[in-house]
């Protein structure tokens, strides 16, 4: 009987572990990765240093004592006729034993303890950024240093077509985003996280820096990038359902080239104050809110606006979105409280201009099944945030 | 099981349940416990009392730089310093304003909680006055300068130069 | 579905307890379902415990090839990142407190009365209580999937301010959370009364088995450890509905308080997992070595000081939060500390087998499998323990690698050396050998398979929780997805293994293992009888 299902639950294991062996050797085990990322910061390099010790450290010990283990199995074995000893203890041996590994563990921690300590020394820090966790984005703002001023959110920029598998996914698929982090190479950074709404956490792998995003907080740490080049990573602590979908992307560039970075930002900032009493057709003012919609609305209200609800509703065919304009600008703007307690609609007023807000509204208004006709024009948004 | 054994037991149970009561009980208790442990070692940064300043004497031999930052997360408040950072010598009264705006069209209440970087530099920031100290309401749309007085305590590490001063405005609930 | 076989006093199966059984005064008097609800018979519970523990490794491990399914290629294709994350909340949970813990109180059930010499467990009726909390507890936690909103998508570990985001699955949640512990407290409480109390004249506590000292020591971990669980919980729930600020700093609270509060139970329960698998080790490699635990009074030295070492580490899995520096170092130096008694016991196993006379029937297999690769997550669990390298590592698949050899490689497999150690003495029948060594060969294989190469992950960057993934993790992630379906189907053959040894399998003899020595071996027959030691053995 034993023998009948032998053959079965062989041929299966046997498929399944050629099934591993293919992929292994496949066109995707081109990107098989080993190790810890390639530093881009002597802080980083440390780590790799330090890890590559103990992992020879551990290794040696290990195949020391399963050497012995191994060797007992082949050689102590009831079969080969080998008969028991009975001795059950021996207390040199157990002092040895006890006191041995004690002096490696000290051996592990002296070089690690130094590295602890520069890794949480953020002085003398020639820029500082306030990097905040939104779900389910990254907010940058300088705080200090050349740039000071220069704000902006960081959303992931693969399209959702490419996670639904409609679309071929690009190279940097989840680590691309529209505005990335850019900081000079050589200059110590320090990094203040927070958070707006729940505990995310920010991290870079070729720095070794990480730290947790908790709200109403700030914590800082440190990073001096070594290297030119864009560092790719996620948020790295459960944030909610889109924790796997707002990357870090830092961008090192040589000095001069910040310099010159800085100066296109501040000019965006300054044409980004969108003359608010322009006026803009329908289409153009649909066009924009499509992507001010895509950044902003679509992870809670969905791309067919039908939302998740009842946490998320729908805006196709929703009372307030066909309802009077003001209304609905106003909850855009303030957020949406029920009871006197806050929802997970927030006030998107501070968030994003009135050009935005007009466009986004105007959108909602006229897609799906949607066809007000409106077009709100940002002065009107305007006029609303001061009532 | 014999009577001696039976009582035995039960002497037994009963000290084991008080044990886990206890325990329940410690869960609660680290509440406070954190918060002591937290002041002894100056990194509470919740906390917002008015503290005159240790020692009134200005270090003028030592800058530090104090950064100043803002957020009202899920608050219709626009929040922001009026200064990002200032230069300031350690014993020296300082005072700074943060602008506050309220967008929505009825009177908002508001606390701010402060926090700082590192944390420790918090027990080293002695306000004399602060917005932070109460609640603040502001009326529908309007604007107000918010101001902090403080004095960094000279006694602040010397190998600390750089400091952030944060404050999150958090909406209270049930008073607009 | 018994798996007690009931000796009516025939004669020549009266064995050294000699006590006759008349046919009035079996399983207290019921058949059929009654019996099962109503018993207070330590091996009755043990066996409700074993199987109820089996039925939850097969719902966590549902959810663990969902979500292993999801990440076999990148790209979300099966399940929405919402679900994904409650099938990864569910998966740790059940698998936690509803597959790996009851395992071993099932163990400690059949098998601490017979090993000490007495009757039954302190409170009979309590023990029956402590069981049937349990099913209702865990159908919460199921039952949560189809409340509006879903099952909580927080993780295992609960972490506010999330939690305070999720729906009224969460409130069921912390519900049956509280009822797990409860179970769990009542339990300790019985096993520590039972050993402190009611041992045969003559077994002193330095005489008593290994496992039995294991589970009094684990015993009194969750005593001090499960409440602290309890009042994090609560804190949870008061500040989702009753507007207290716990972990909110609006109202002058702080979410890392709730880590503090959640790890100070955290860390201890790991070994209260952790502990009663070594117990059940150290009665097997033995057994098959033919020669006596080394170094007995250490390894009970050695199990006490991880116990208390264990409630001053906590921090270790919050070195990312923000902690000063000399917070980082404490822990850093108090957690490599564990590693000294803990590389104590493995020592002390190995020296066991050496020189002894070693056959590797299936439990012994498995006993040196977890040997193996227990130390294994041992090891990188010193890695995570260095505040740097844990900078790079914490809440990667590393961590996720550690924790699975840990308690897959550990406890599981301990686990199953324990099952296929024990079933004869307590049905009577022999499992299929053959069939035996397939099942630890082929868990074997595909849980390295599922695991080692997520230590690569997780090196290389790939953060848990996330239901999608960028391109360059997919290979391992294939793999890894591979050896969970094997790992997966593999078990299917340890049910059946179980399931035709109690019903047709050969009969066991007396003694079935030559090197087993505890009371339950020497001094009871095979298969034990339903009340056994109803007079205590004099061993002085």
């Amino acid at each position: 009987m034993a023998k009948k299902y032998s053959r079965s639950i062989a041929t299966l294991a046997l498929a399944l572990t050629a099934a591993a062996a293919a992929v292994l050797t496949s066109g995707a085990a081109m990107a098989i990765e080993w190790n810890l990322q390639p530093a881009g910061s002597k802080l980083a390099e440390d780590i790799h240093g330090l890890h590559e010790y103990v992992m020879i450290l551990c290794t040696a010990i290990f195949v020391g004592v399963f050497g012995f283990m191994f060797y007992s199995v082949y050689a102590h074995r009831k079969s080969k006729g080998h008969k028991a000893a009975q001795f059950h203890e021996n207390t040199t041996i157990e002092i040895l034993w006890t006191v041995i590994p004690a002096v490696i563990l000290v051996v592990i921690a002296w070089p690690t303890t130094k590295t602890v300590i520069a890794q949480k020394d953020t002085s003398n820090p020639d820029l500082t950024i306030k990097v905040t966790g939104y779900q389910w984005k990254w907010g940058y703002d300088y705080v200090k240093g050349e740039g000071e001023g220069i704000s902006f959110i960081s959303t992931m920029s693969t399209p959702r077509e490419q996670i639904e598998g409609k679309a071929p996914k690009g190279e940097h698929y989840l680590l691309e985003v529209d505005n990335e982090l850019v900081v000079p190479i050589g200059k110590k950074v320090r990094i203040l996280t927070t958070a707006a709404d729940v505990i995310h956490s920010w991290w870079v792998p070729a720095f070794g820096a990480k730290q947790d995003a908790v709200p109403g907080f700030i914590r800082d740490l440190w990073f001096k990038a070594e290297k030119t080049g864009t560092f790719r990573s996620q948020c790295v602590e459960l944030c909610g359902k889109e924790h796997g979908f707002m990357p870090i992307v830092v961008k090192v560039v040589p000095q001069e080239e910040y310099t010159k970075w800085v100066g296109e930002r501040m000019k965006l900032i300054a044409a980004a104050a969108d003359d608010p009493t322009k006026q803009y057709t329908l289409d153009e003012l649909k066009k924009r809110g499509e992507q001010v919609y895509a950044k902003n609305c679509v992870v809670c209200h969905q791309a067919t606006g039908k939302g998740t609800p009842p946490v998320f509703p729908p805006l196709d065919g929703s009372k307030v979105v066909l309802g009077p304009k003001e209304a609905q600008i106003a909850s855009v703007l303030n957020g949406v409280v029920k009871d006197g307690k806050p929802t997970a609609m927030v006030a998107f007023g501070p968030q994003l201009n009135d050009t935005e807000l007009a466009a986004v509204v105007t959108f909602t208004r006229n897609n799906w099944g949607n066809k007000t006709g409106d077009a709100i024009q940002p002065a009107e948004v305007k006029a609303l945030r001061k009532k | 099981m014999n009577p001696d054994q039976a009582r035995d037991n039960k002497r037994m149970l009963t000290r084991l349940s008080i044990v886990a009561v206890a325990m329940f009980g410690f869960g609660f208790a680290l509440v406070p416990f954190y918060d002591h442990i937290c002041r002894a070692l100056g990194i509470n940064s919740l906390v917002t009392r008015s503290e005159a300043p240790v020692n009134t004497q200005v270090d003028l031999t030592r800058k530090v730089t104090v950064e100043f930052d803002a957020n009202a997360h899920g608050m219709p408040w626009s929040f922001k310093p009026a200064t990002r950072h200032m230069e300031v010598h350690p014993g020296q009264l300082v005072q700074v304003d943060y602008e506050v705006a309220n967008v929505r069209s009825s009177a908002v209440t508001g606390q701010a909680v402060a926090s700082y970087g590192p944390k420790l530099a918090g027990q080293y920031f002695r306000k004399l006055d602060c917005f932070c100290f109460t609640q603040q309401t502001l009326a529908a749309g309007e604007t107000r300068r918010m101001p902090v007085s403080f004095v960094l305590d000279a006694s602040l590490p010397a190998d600390i130069n750089t400091v952030t001063l944060s404050y999150t405005f958090f909406e209270v609930a049930g008073k607009s | 579905m018994s798996a007690v076989v009931d000796n009516h006093g025939h004669a020549g199966e009266r064995g050294k307890d000699g006590h006759a059984h008349g046919h009035g005064d079996h399983h207290g008097g019921y058949g059929g379902v009654m019996r099962w609800i109503t018993t207070t018979n330590h091996k009755d519970i043990g066996t409700l415990y074993l199987w109820f523990s089996f039925i939850n490794f097969m719902v966590g491990g549902v959810m663990a090839m969902a979500i292993r399914l999801e990440l076999f290629s990148p790209g979300i294709q099966f399940f929405n990142p919402d679900l994904f994350n409650q099938f990864t909340t569910m998966h740790g949970l059940i698998m936690v407190f509803g597959a790996i813990m009851p395992a071993f109180v099932g163990f400690a059930n059949w098998q601490i009365p017979m090993m000490i010499g007495a009757p039954d467990m302190a409170f009979a009726r309590l023990n029956n209580w402590s069981f049937w909390i349990l099913p209702f507890a865990a159908s919460l936690l199921v039952i949560s999937f189809f409340t509006p909103g879903g099952a909580p998508g927080v993780g295992w570990t609960l972490y506010a301010p999330l939690t305070v985001q999720m729906g009224v699955g969460m409130d069921l949640t912390i519900f049956a959370v509280h009822l797990l512990g409860m179970s769990s407290i009542l339990g300790s409480i019985n096993i520590i009364t039972t050993i402190l109390n009611m041992r045969a004249p003559g077994m002193t506590l330095m005489r008593m088995p290994l496992f039995v000292w294991t589970w009094l020591i684990t015993a009194y971990l969750l005593v001090a450890a499960m409440p602290v669980l309890a009042g994090a919980v609560t804190m949870s729930l008061t500040d989702r509905h009753f507007g207290t600020s716990f972990f909110n700093a609006a109202g002058g609270g702080d979410p890392v308080l709730y880590q503090h509060i959640f790890w100070f139970f955290g860390h201890p329960e790991v070994y209260i997992i952790a502990l009663p698998a070594f117990g059940v080790v150290s009665q097997v490699i033995p057994a098959f070595s033919r020669k006596p635990l080394f170094g007995y009074a250490s390894m009970v030295y050695a199990t006490s000081a991880i116990a208390i070492l264990s409630f001053i580490v906590w921090a270790h899995h919050m070195y990312t939060v923000g902690m000063p520096v000399t917070g980082q170092l404490f822990f850093m130096y108090a957690t490599t500390l564990i590693a000294v008694p803990t590389g104590v016991k493995v020592f002390n196993w190995v020296a066991t087998m050496w020189k002894g006379s070693l056959s590797f029937e299936t439990p012994m297999l498995f006993a040196i499998g977890f040997l193996f690769l227990f130390t294994l997550g041992g090891f990188t669990g010193l890695v995570l323990s260095l505040v740097p390298i844990d900078i790079q590592l914490h809440d990667t698949y590393y961590v996720v690698a550690h924790f699975h050899y840990v308690m897959v490689a550990g406890a599981l497999f301990s686990a199953f050396a324990g099952v296929y150690f024990w079933l004869p003495k307590w049905t009577g029948r022999m499992y299929d050998e053959t069939l035996g060594k397939w099942h630890f060969w082929l868990t074997m294989i595909f849980f390295n398979m599922i695991f080692f190469v997520q230590h690569f992950l997780g090196l290389a960057g790939m953060p848990r929780r996330i239901p999608d993934y960028p391109l360059m993790f997919e290979t391992w992630n294939k793999i890894s997805s591979i050896g969970a379906f094997g790992f997966g189907l593999t078990q299917l053959l340890f049910l059946y293994i179980i399931l035709k040894a109690i019903k047709s399998g050969e009969k066991a003899p007396e003694k079935p293992w030559e090197g087993a020595d505890s009371l339950e071996w020497t001094h009871l027959p095979t298969p034990v009888p339903y009340h056994s030691f109803e007079t205590p053995p004099n061993l002085k």
